[in-house]
């Protein structure tokens, strides 16, 4: 029987699809292998490059990637990453997500020991372009308001954009956007207040 | 089909652009093209994989049975974008942040799996090779001519971050409109309808205009494809 013949017999098909199902797993195996230890290397550079976006240079003298505590918020588990400075927490750097006009916004943000935030970054987001995209530290400088607040100065009403009685800007045609954020951010506060004990290791 | 490279250029760049004459990988189309950056860089990612998975399709053309080529295909593709993602992921990091979305999108092109159905399961390795080429030019070329118009519709700006993509000796190609709003339809998805729908009319206009002129004088209406 030649090759051509078997090629029309049914059995030929189920071999030919196995073949190529192992010859593409294997390909995929090797990729995967190859490639791993590369690509977790650049995502902790990635993950390292937007923490110290938030952090204040000279704040942290410890490798804060390693350094981290697993807390749970609203029963999912969020990693805290702990700045020190001489063995000292100085700070703690969290993400935090809140639904915008169109899907979940993610926020990280840095708070200190005293409570105020350091600095707040949006990470990745859905927002309108050109409206509600704002919110990017590349596109408005409006992400920095937050620098420095704290749950006593603004007083916890005064979390809100300036349409609702609080603090921050909105911008012109999108409310939701920067609302969902300043309520990302203020969650954030709440969280660290309540577990600030935890998070600094038992120093006051 | 033709041996002949030069008209599988032409098919590819011109008379069977896959966005202007196949109407095919739509999706990618209205989904990147907000900028001219990003369609240039989806436009080349494109064409890579398009090459080789040409060149891999024509290349086994004759041990797969027609009966189960599509599956075949199927996971031909999956497996090489998948491949080029993971690879992309690992080495070339800084590109693979601007482009990361668009290569797993790839997948989902039918221009692909459309090319692989249409030539390269007929062709020779070499013709197969010369086709991805043409046709994924011609794509990127439909996917930043689209970008750049939206962008500087939308925007104001032409090519904006386009060193972050080739590199920072490509700085000069970025343009802004000073004192320019933008008009926010444009970078929205009706937009992107909008202006595919003027440049399918406007070339249908001009391959009509040429066609009459050919028939004028005498030479004979190209073949349209």
């Amino acid at each position: 029987m030649n090759f051509e013949s078997f090629r029309e017999k049914i059995a030929y098909q189920p071999l030919l699809l196995g073949v190529f199902a192992l010859l593409a797993s294997g390909a995929l195996a090797w990729a995967s292998n190859a490639t791993g230890e590369a690509i977790a290397a650049a995502e902790a550079k990635d993950l390292r490059d937007s923490l110290a976006e938030v952090l204040p240079q000279g704040m942290a003298d410890n490798d804060f990637l390693k350094d981290t505590v697993e807390l749970a918020k609203d029963g999912k588990a969020v990693t805290i990453y702990r700045a020190r400075k001489e063995g000292v927490v100085k700070a703690a750097l969290f993400k935090v997500a809140q639904r915008g006009y169109a899907g979940d916004i993610q926020v990280l943000m840095a708070v200190d020991s005293d409570g105020k935030t350091l600095g707040v970054r949006v990470l990745k987001h859905s927002e309108t372009p050109g409206l509600g995209d704002k919110i990017e530290v590349k596109k408005d400088p409006w992400v920095k308001s937050f620098d420095g607040k704290s749950l006593v100065d603004p007083t916890p009403d005064k979390w809100a954009v300036k349409k609702d009685g609080g603090i921050f800007d909105q911008f012109a045609g999108a409310t939701i956007t920067p609302r969902a954020v300043v309520k990302a951010v203020k969650g954030g506060m709440d969280f660290y207040t309540e577990h600030r004990k935890e998070i600094l290791g038992g120093q006051s | 089909m033709s041996d002949n490279y030069g008209s599988i250029m032409k098919e590819g760049l011109w008379e069977n652009n896959v966005v202007f004459a196949q109407l095919l990988a739509m999706c990618p189309t209205m989904a990147v093209t907000t900028s001219g950056t990003n369609g240039l860089g989806m436009g080349l990612a494109t064409t890579a994989v398009l090459v080789v998975s040409n060149i891999l399709v024509s290349m086994i053309r004759h041990t797969v049975s027609s009966q189960v080529r599509i599956p075949v295909f199927v996971v031909l593709i999956a497996t090489l974008v998948t491949v080029v993602d993971m690879a992309m992921n690992a080495w070339m990091h800084d590109l693979y942040k601007v482009l990361g979305l668009f290569i797993a999108l790839i997948v989902v092109n039918c221009a692909i799996l459309g090319r692989a159905e249409a030539f390269a399961v007929k062709n020779g390795v070499v013709a197969s090779a010369v086709d991805g080429l043409a046709m994924g030019l011609g794509f990127t070329g439909a996917l930043t001519f689209i970008g750049l118009i939206r962008e500087f519709l939308g925007s104001g700006t032409l090519f904006a971050q386009a060193s972050n993509l080739l590199g920072p000796a490509f700085a000069f190609l970025e343009m802004k409109l000073p004192g320019y709003g933008g008009a926010l339809l444009m970078i929205l998805p009706p937009g992107g309808f909008a202006i595919l729908g003027f440049l399918l009319a406007g070339k249908r206009v001009m391959e009509n205009r040429l066609a009459e002129k050919a028939a004028a004088t005498g030479e004979g209406a190209p073949l349209a494809a």
